[in-house]
């Protein structure tokens, strides 16, 4: 029997905004239970990929495939995508008048509910709502409008507690949030990754962008890829890669990548 | 008084209005008072009656409201009030109460202001009469409702609503129309009547046919410290509705709040717009529309504030979503400054649904249909200000429900 470990496979992928043409070349595989870390300086791709991978049409493939979960996704439509198991925390998600947080956390128990007839959050989603320090007036807010950095990030975590899905993304979950919350926000990154198990029995996989890698002191990872230029031009232990950027820049980085 | 009355409508028969497209009335027929039997309470309706009475927000069951009144076409057919501060009565039995009714009649509408207010006038209208007695303070509100039950029938109304000093008042009037009535027309003629510290929330729900014609009237005239709140909803199919209600803040610290909900569906011509003079010293309006335009509706958003006296404030803000090729949104806003030190402000933005927002929501697993109309519920669900607890969010369940097909 083979047991297929891969989660997400991506091949020789191309991707093209407005006929631009901005990432080339990629290949990544992730691993069940395997946390990624995506670095690289401002505008090289780290975002694009992402999108990529959620499959939001501006972001055109022109060549290569995603394989997720052994199948073919890339020409599946975003909401099919995410019904497989992929999720995402935004860095800048948009503010949305009128619809609340509290309706996004409902969106997974929607379905039964409106069997049910139940409007109120289930009683573990409200307990995960706390945890996350928010209280029952918050999640009432619009969606976004007016929350805080930290306030955005943590709905972003919150709202993927919700969701559960098998492999997230996540898009700087820790710029502009303070140290005591980084750490809340590590931990639930802990939890959406399985952490709690032992290595051998984690089944949810992540990608994660930091900028300052601050976070990786909470949330450990695998292995970790430099992306300059639209492609990977680096991947290794994180923790080695984090220190040679550290003194010796990006572009240090990844000719010590070359050389070797 | 009332020749003269009489002869200006007479003048005005054929005078046709300013705004919307020229309705003839006599195409309609007209019906007369008692064609529909006298009911002890809305209980009594037939169930067909009270399913759509309630979904424009009048509880057949009567539960938590202060009275309850009920036209159907010409017939005041309902009228039951259990509040001892409040009179509550069909306009024919309010003439033979009040000696001095006809001192409140056509002062905040111009009885030949058009050939509906001059027909109304000459139909010798029934409608309902509210009054809030001095001191007031009744929490349940009144609900109204305006019921056309027959085919192709005119339906007209004239009602006079008076708060007396630091009465409050809250009213929910619902109009529709029979499951047979396709065809139709609705002149209701409204003069509010607010008094020193008095405050009116008037929320109206319309949910009319595809092929009636809705042309309502309504003016305020606004005594000291006093405050007027309309919330007016409307999404579902209509041939055309015009209106303009207009508020006169003559008095000191007086303040008006118009807050509009349109959906334009199918053929639908909205013509929506609300006024306000500022005249009363420190006097000011709010104006908030939210419009979105499906299908091949057509939706004018209008809003003209007139400062006409130092120490006023008004704002009006209109945002509407164009969600097809075939409708449209046409925004009008209006600010007339006549004097110095007023503050008078406006925004008004048309657009469509932001890209960004239905992939964020389709992100966390909707469809884009279904992101779509998340986003557009919740661009029309604005929170409503100025009611009651209780009411509020009844307006809210009022306002899913509304929205729940756009």
């Amino acid at each position: 029997m083979v047991v297929v470990k891969l989660l997400l496979e991506i091949t020789d992928l191309a991707v093209e905004v407005n006929e631009k043409e901005i990432l080339s070349d990629i290949d990544l595989y992730i691993e069940k239970g395997e946390t990624h870390v995506l670095l690289g300086p401002n505008g090289t791709g780290k975002s694009t990929l992402f999108m990529s991978i959620l499959g939001f049409p501006k972001y055109k493939i022109t060549r290569g495939e995603i394989l997720f979960k052994g199948k073919d996704i890339t020409h599946l439509s975003t909401t099919e995508r995410v019904k497989m198991g992929i999720g995402v925390s935004f860095q800048n998600p948009p503010a949305i008048r009128g619809v609340r947080l509290k309706d996004l956390l409902r969106i997974e128990d929607e379905k039964k509910s409106v069997e049910t007839g139940e409007k109120d959050l289930r009683p573990e989603l409200m307990d995960i709502t706390r945890k996350m320090k928010f209280d029952e007036s918050f999640i009432e807010r619009d969606v976004n409008l007016g929350f805080s950095g930290g306030e955005v990030k943590r709905s972003e975590i919150l709202q993927l507690l919700a969701q559960k899905p098998d492999f997230t993304m996540f898009d700087e979950p820790d710029s502009g949030v303070d140290i005591e919350n980084v750490e809340l926000i590590a931990q639930e990154i802990n939890t959406l990754l399985d952490k709690d198990k032992k290595p051998g029995l984690r089944e949810r996989s992540g990608l994660l962008i930091t900028h300052l890698g601050y976070i990786l002191n909470f949330v450990g990872a695998n292995t970790a890829h430099v992306l300059m230029d639209g492609k990977i031009a680096c991947s290794g232990d994180p923790t080695e890669i984090l220190e040679d950027i550290r003194k010796e820049g990006f572009k240090g980085c990844v000719e010590c990548c070359e050389t070797h | 008084m009332l020749r003269n009355t009489l002869e200006r409508a007479e003048k005005a028969k054929k005078k046709p209005a300013a705004l919307g497209g020229d309705v003839d009335i006599e195409e309609f027929e007209q019906e007369e008072e008692g064609e529909h039997e006298k009911i002890e309470s809305l209980q009594d309706l037939p169930k067909s009656y009270k399913d759509t009475v309630l979904k424009v927000g009048v509880d057949p069951t009567e539960q938590g409201r202060a009275g309850s009144f009920m036209q159907i076409d010409q017939s005041g057919v309902c009228s039951n009030c259990s509040s001892e501060s409040i009179e509550l009565m069909n306009m024919k039995d309010a003439f033979k109460k009040h000696s001095w009714l006809s001192d409140y009649m056509w002062n905040a509408v111009p009885v030949d202001a058009d050939k509906y207010t001059a027909e109304t006038e000459l139909r010798n209208s029934n409608g309902y009469f509210i009054r809030a007695l001095p001191g007031a303070k009744e929490t349940f509100p009144i609900q109204a409702c305006m019921f056309i039950g027959d085919k192709n029938v005119a339906q007209t109304a004239h009602n006079i609503i008076i708060a007396e000093e630091n009465a409050e008042l809250n009213i929910i009037t619902g109009c529709s129309t029979g499951a047979d009535v396709n065809s139709a027309m609705h002149v209701g003629v409204s003069e509010f009547y607010l008094k020193k510290g008095a405050k009116i929330t008037f929320t109206m729900v319309h949910n009319w046919a595809e092929q009636v014609e809705v042309r309502p009237r309504t003016g305020i005239i606004m005594g000291d410290d006093s405050t007027y709140i309309s919330n007016y909803i409307l999404t579902s199919p209509v041939k055309g509705v015009q209106t303009y209600p207009t508020a006169y803040c003559q008095g000191k610290n007086s303040k008006a709040v118009f807050q509009s909900i349109l959906g334009g569906q199918k053929n639908s011509v909205l013509d929506q717009g609300s006024r306000a003079y500022l005249t009363g010293k420190n006097s000011s309006a709010e104006m908030v529309t939210r419009a979105v335009s499906r299908d091949e509706s057509q939706i004018y958003t209008r809003g003209h504030l007139a400062g006409k006296s130092q120490d006023v404030k008004g704002h009006l803000e209109c945002m509407g979503l164009v969600l097809s090729d075939d409708s449209m949104i046409y925004s009008v806003p209006e600010l007339e400054g006549s004097a110095t030190n007023l503050e008078l402000s406006h925004e008004a933005a048309v657009g469509k649904i932001a890209e960004e927002e239905v992939l964020y929501l389709m992100s966390r697993g909707l469809t884009e249909e279904e992101a779509a109309s998340m986003i557009v519920r919740g661009f029309l669900s604005m929170d409503i200000k100025g009611l009651p607890p209780k009411l509020a969010a009844e307006t809210k369940r009022m306002i899913d429900m509304s929205t729940r097909g756009m």
